[in-house]
């Protein structure tokens, strides 16, 4: 069926026009409603407490979602959003990485808030159409399509039954479809999923950008908490962004010389420095891979392990090969860092698309370590294959690694079995049965619906229906809050294990990254310490998602004069160019104090909602042991040399003598108590209870003592 | 033995031991470091010259990077 055909099939539900406005300092001043339960579409103010208190971004979803769920509101009921917002320097075109949309909604996986960041055009496209957030509520009875015409000035819904499910032929459809003619298919953004985001709790969404170079559509990926799940819940195939045109001053800011001085400083570093630090141009996040291996912090075979004899599969220097060089791959306009690798022309050896040759969005290194390493597959091709699938079924590649590895574990012990999976065979290394699996989850079949439960689910599930032994289940299960760990080995660094652990959505690295700062360079040796460090990077982090930015051009290209500044770590000029910009977009008069309250804001109210939830409290910043030492005998002999020497300079105890067994217990409890003081230092230092409850005079100094939140938080003082 | 301290692990010196040995010697692969010898810095431009006595303090600073 051709689009013209597939169009005429579209039943219009319901526009409504809207006068298209202008953009001032950053903000439109209004978001958009659309409830698909009875198809109603209303602009909603933004008003003056919203940007004083969450900014944009991530914190207008959060008080959004606030606002229109109950505590007891479940992922799939109507109430439920998924609620699209770029923050208010999203959609800048002058300084690298300034393109994000921030993702909020009630998760499949976790119960509780989950956020992801994602770039493609979409978001920036969304506030030039007029709005400063997208809110989505209620199912549709059939599939449906969003439009939001940012040209015309109006928003549809219409029945959509003929396009594609699976992402990268959608994506493509819907660009045909919509865009005036080929020299403007870059005026079109479209959201989906995928059809195996409708069989699991793992769901991705896509959010698309046309490469103009490859003439080609491209999709980057809100990948974590199975927010695609979400979206084919609601019965929603894709939301399209259209716009007008790109003008380089859309956001109408107030200082554009100061934001195109910053940007220019920033793209001498990436043309003059990119090379010899990151590479990011050339490899993308994949330069991590081999570095990863060689500190023991690529996670094989289900964390256990943290390097592997046959990296040079999976070395940078594959994936540099595999990559086309030389063409711009920003996910956004104005993108120095150009991150954004693919693989062109790559013929499928599997599944539905099998001998099609495509383009596959990545590598990354998330997804090498999570579909390859972790899975004991060191195979470039595959893991190509699996992340072009994992993409256009709509899953997210970390998830989907993460679990395939704890079910490889759970096979290799003997817990399941060819009998319960169905004839896979289940063992590390075997690409062949992990990819079959990814094809199960995306026909809804077999053995791929179970795990398409994800982690936590899948404990309960095996202990229930196999008798299989939960305690060891929990000790290997990579997860927390529910949600999949992704791709660092933990063990040796416990102010990592806290930046998992201690996250508000679950164990997902944009928080912190302290393995470097802690386990090697040792620069915070004591509890006070990590916990400052546990402080500050997860609120310094979660401002990007407040802004519609990626984090990436914070840290991976560092200025020539960095290391001669005081704090190096923290990238001080970039910082500095942050407070510049957001000054320069808005008008306001932050300093970088200031720049950590606005997230300290977000970051406690996020907390309190985990909390009004029935969540957020400390039982729930548990970690699995496999994040914190070796859970078996095998674990530990494979590093006898550095446990051993643990137990005698830390615990005072002489291994001489001992079984593995009882070291490895010995270990353990020491271990998990080290965990335990972290938890207070760090609560302590967040200004929250040692329960885990922010406490109200820490609300107060903050600025965040709303009366719905102190509601939630006073009787847990 | 004489030794030199390198992120406070404790490792044999050796004659000549210029910053490039002591990063292989750690198996250091990563990029982006900031490196002091007994607090002063070492540019990378200075790796190969700058030879370290016995009883150093080097620090070896890794950055952060990664999404």
């Amino acid at each position: 069926m051709n689009i013209s055909e597939m169009k005429s099939k579209h039943k219009l539900l319901k526009d409504y026009s809207y006068e298209l406005g202008e953009i001032e300092k950053g903000y439109t001043n209004r978001t958009l409603y659309v409830n698909l339960s009875n198809n109603e579409i209303k602009e909603k103010p933004v008003t003056q407490l919203m940007k004083d208190k969450f900014v944009g971004g991530k914190g207008f979803g959060l008080k959004l979602l606030w606002d229109a769920t109950k505590p007891d509101t479940k992922w799939d009921d109507l109430e439920n959003e998924i609620i699209i917002s770029p923050g208010p320097i999203g959609g800048i075109t002058q300084y690298a990485g300034a393109g994000k949309s921030l993702v909020v909604s009630l998760s499949p996986l976790t119960d509780i808030v989950i956020d992801s960041n994602v770039g493609g055009y979409f978001g920036p496209f969304l506030k030039y159409a007029g709005f400063d957030a997208l809110e989505i509520q209620g199912k549709a009875e059939k599939d449906v399509i969003v439009i939001i015409d940012g040209k015309e000035g109006v928003i549809r819904i219409e029945e959509a039954p003929e396009e594609a499910v699976d992402s990268h032929i959608l994506a493509e459809q819907l660009t045909d479809m919509y865009a005036e003619s080929d020299n403007k298919k870059n005026l079109i953004s479209v959201v989906s999923a995928g059809v195996a985001a409708e069989n699991s709790n793992i769901g991705v969404l896509n959010f698309s950008f046309y490469d103009k170079k490859r003439k080609k559509v491209r999709l980057k990926q809100a990948g974590r908490g199975g927010i695609g799940t979400v979206l084919r819940n609601k019965k929603i195939k894709a939301i399209v962004a259209i716009a007008e045109s790109i003008k380089p001053d859309a956001n109408h800011v107030v200082d554009i010389e100061a934001i195109k001085e910053c940007g220019a400083r920033f793209n001498k570093e990436m043309r003059e420095l990119d090379d010899d630090q990151c590479r990011m141009r050339k490899e993308g996040t994949a330069h991590l891979v081999e570095i990863m291996d060689d500190y023991d912090l690529l996670p094989t075979e289900n964390f256990r392990f943290g390097s592997h004899k046959d990296i040079m599969n999976i070395h940078s220097s594959v994936w540099r090969s595999k990559f086309t060089q030389g063409v711009f791959d920003g996910c956004w306009i104005g993108c120095t860092m150009a991150c954004a690798k693919a693989v062109d022309g790559f013929e499928l050896k599997t599944g539905p698309y099998k001998g099609d040759k495509v383009i596959v969005d990545g590598p990354e290194y998330e997804t090498v370590g999570g579909v390859g390493s972790n899975c004991g597959i060191f195979d470039a091709d595959y893991i190509i294959e699996a992340n072009f699938y994992c993409d256009t079924y709509g899953i997210d590649t970390i998830s989907f690694g993460t679990l395939t590895a704890f079910l490889m574990e759970c096979y290799e012990a003997g817990i399941i079995n060819k009998e319960i999976t169905g004839g896979l065979e289940l063992t590390f290394g075997n690409a062949d049965a992990a990819i079959e699996l990814m094809h199960q989850m995306a026909r809804g079949e077999g053995f791929g619906v179970i795990a398409g439960l994800g982690i936590r689910k899948m404990k309960a599930y095996f202990a229930k229906e196999i008798g299989a032994d939960i305690n060891f289940l929990n000790d290997i299960g990579m997860e927390n809050k529910g949600l999949e760990y992704s791709q660092y080995v933990s063990k040796e660094s416990l102010a990592q294990q806290g930046g998992y652990a201690m996250t508000n959505k679950g164990p997902q690295h944009d928080e912190a990254w302290l393995i470097f700062m802690d386990m090697v360079n040792k620069q915070i040796p004591t509890f006070e310490d990590k916990a400052e460090a546990l402080h500050y990077f997860p609120m310094f982090r979660t401002w990007f998602g407040l802004m519609g930015l990626c984090k990436l051009p914070w840290n991976d290209v560092e200025p020539a004069n960095n290391a001669e500044t005081d704090e190096p770590g923290k990238v001080p000029e970039h910082v500095q160019n942050y407070v510049t910009i957001f000054n320069a977009v808005t008008g306001l008069n932050i300093d970088k104090a200031e720049m950590i309250r606005q997230s300290e804001r977000v970051y406690n109210f996020q907390r309190t909602f985990n909390i009004r939830r029935g969540y957020g409290l400390r039982k729930h910043d548990a970690q699995p042991y496999r994040a914190a030492g070796p859970v078996t005998v095998e674990e530990y002999e494979s590093r006898i040399e550095r446990y051993d020497k643990q137990l005698l300079e830390n615990i005072k105890v002489n291994p001489e003598g001992k079984s593995t067994v009882e070291k490895v217990a010995i270990l353990r409890e020491y271990k998990e108590d080290m965990y335990e003081q972290l938890l207070d230092a760090v609560y302590k230092r967040r200004g929250w209870t040692k329960n885990g409850v922010p406490k109200i005079t820490h609300l107060k100094d903050i600025g965040m003592d709303l009366p719905e939140v102190l509601e939630i938080v006073e009787s847990l003082q | 033995m004489k030794t030199i301290t390198v992120n406070d692990i404790i490792i044999d010196w050796e004659e000549n031991m210029n910053i490039n040995v002591i990063l292989q010697r750690m198996n250091y692969t990563f990029r982006m470091l900031i490196i002091k010898v007994d607090g002063k810095l070492v540019k990378k431009n200075e790796y190969e010259s700058t030879i370290v006595s016995p009883g150093a303090d080097v620090k070896v600073i890794h950055l952060m990077s990664g999404g």
